[in-house]
């Protein structure tokens, strides 16, 4: 154990108040149909490229996240936002619209549990009193940057995972506002049929940001196997420093690990002794029907964390249904020209553990 | 502390991952790649007793490709070539679905920046290495003739 090992916690707990949700077509349909606020059936969202589609999703996301809190941009502290596209073009242009001060991130498919703990950071220390954690991702504008052509008839390897088109938006403010208290009651109870609605019970109790760590995978078709380490790494720190073992926890999330990643994170754990149960989950499998939808390994990409979380997840620990669970980002953090230069893919895993109070 | 990866992580990872099935993309690839080949075949005898056989050598391959950017066009082609794999990459189709679909995407970049320079992407290497063999080709069998005419 180094003395870097440490899980940050958030005394005042923050709390995540609205999701906003944008699906593609393939999301809608999949495992999970009809539970995002808003979906598209050719996944352009009326803009003529791929990219622009994408910046739209985000600006869908985050004015939905706003519209159900009755809220405009002006309630908002801070927007952290990034996303797999250079210099994350799809955040800096969807969020052009919201006159907040904006920080961008990269972490890859990552991105949401470091805008997540990015926000707790800032509410937590009370120099905001509300913060947006927003990402996205496109399938095809990521095909196009990181792979090949859209039409391109290639066949993809078992070990592939999908890129999720979609983005999520999540609003974490201070639990000690009391006028969004008050709003947000009012609001819970105007609009019970939102497919997720307002949050007053889903609080972020720690954090605990990962490490860059490389395992020699250099095949960008298996990111899963890429990634495992980094997840691996990060849960056993956690449960290490805590003092906790899995069986404490009633779910234990990863990004989007998808089948590989999934399985050898499981058998990276159980080596050290800690033996992962049916609480261990991914969104990456959980997010399409992999069967009907050949979905090879799984989903991937910013999206798929958001998308599982914020409209599957996040209800659950509202309703009471989970109560104590660890939500751990995934990230590959290498570009097209690390891979084709051969280099390992280095991976990253952030833990958040999100509570039900 | 002790890194969470064995030192073998790479090897573990690929030994265990998942396989495609060999054997079924063989039958699909043999299946979908011979239908384009008779299909070809069958434009063939159809031109050949119309147009002769210079023109029909021509007009095979062009219908092979229109038909192949049609369909990329059309979002239909990579739909089959994800079953096909070989058997839609082999013929020309292969080649003609490489070069449209890097058109297609690149056309947002403009006319000279984006598809002018991307439209080769994926067809680039094999135009520069297939040419490349043909050079060497040429060489040996020049060779080769330098020599069959010594010895004769």
């Amino acid at each position: 154990m180094s003395k870097n090992d440490m899980i940050f916690k958030f005394e005042n707990k923050p709390a995540i108040y609205s999701v906003g949700t944008v699906a593609g077509k393939k999301e809608w349909e999949g495992a999970l149909p009809g539970i995002y606020d808003c979906h598209c059936d050719d996944d352009t969202f009326g803009m003529p490229t791929w990219e622009q589609s994408e910046s739209e999703m985000q600006r869908l996301a985050l004015n939905h996240a706003l519209a159900k809190l009755a809220w405009d941009d002006g309630k908002l502290g801070l927007l952290f936002a990034g996303d797999l596209i250079n210099q994350c073009t799809s955040s800096g242009y969807g969020l052009l619209d919201f006159d907040v001060p904006f920080l961008g991130l990269f972490g890859a498919c990552s991105t949401l549990a470091e805008g997540i703990i990015m926000t707790a950071f800032t509410v937590n220390a009370g120099y905001v009193n509300a913060a947006a954690a927003v990402t996205s991702s496109h399938n095809c504008s990521a095909e196009r940057q990181f792979r090949f052509p859209v039409e391109y008839g290639g066949q993809r390897t078992p070990t592939s995972q999908w890129t999720v088109t979609g983005a999520g938006a999540f609003i974490v403010g201070r639990r000690s506002l009391l006028d969004i208290e008050e709003k947000l009651i009012e609001a819970k109870n105007a609009s019970q049929s939102q497919p997720s609605p307002l949050f007053t019970h889903v609080r972020i109790a720690e954090a605990m940001p990962g490490r860059s760590i490389e395992c020699g995978m250099n095949d960008a078709n298996n990111m899963g196997a890429a990634m495992a380490p980094a997840a691996g790494d990060t849960l056993l720190r956690y449960f290490t420093v805590s003092g906790t073992k899995p069986s404490d926890y009633d779910l234990i999330i990863t990004g989007d690990l998808g089948y590989e990643g999934h399985r050898l994170t499981g058998e990276l754990l159980a080596q050290k002794g800690i033996h992962l149960g049916n609480n261990f989950a991914d969104c990456g499998l959980l997010i399409y029907d992999r069967e009907r939808q050949d979905m090879h390994a799984g989903g991937s990409g910013c999206a798929c964390s958001a998308l599982v979380m914020g409209a599957y997840i996040l209800p659950k620990i509202e309703r009471g249904e989970l109560r104590n669970v660890l939500f751990i980002g995934t990230g590959a953090l290498m570009s097209q020209m690390s891979v084709q230069q051969g280099l390992p893919i280095p991976a990253i895993a952030h833990l958040v553990r999100l509570i039900y109070e | 502390m002790i890194p969470i990866y064995k030192k073998d992580y790479k090897k573990y990872a690929e030994k265990t991952a998942q396989k495609s099935n060999v054997l079924v993309c063989c039958i699909k690839a043999f299946l979908v790649g011979g239908a384009i080949c008779t299909f070809a075949q069958w434009l063939y005898n159809m031109f050949i007793t119309r147009l002769g056989e210079e023109n029909t050598r021509l007009l095979v391959p062009v219908v092979l490709i229109f038909l192949t950017a049609l369909t990329t066009g059309l979002g239909w082609f990579d739909k089959l070539a994800k079953h096909a794999g070989g058997g839609t990459l082999v013929p020309i189709t292969g080649f003609a679905n490489a070069i449209s679909s890097a058109a297609i995407d690149s056309k947002n970049e403009g006319w000279v920046l984006g598809l002018g320079s991307k439209i080769f992407t994926i067809a680039g290497p094999v135009i520069l290495y297939g040419t490349l063999a043909s050079v060497i080709y040429g060489v040996v069998l020049y060779l080769l003739k330098l020599a069959g005419a010594g010895g004769a």
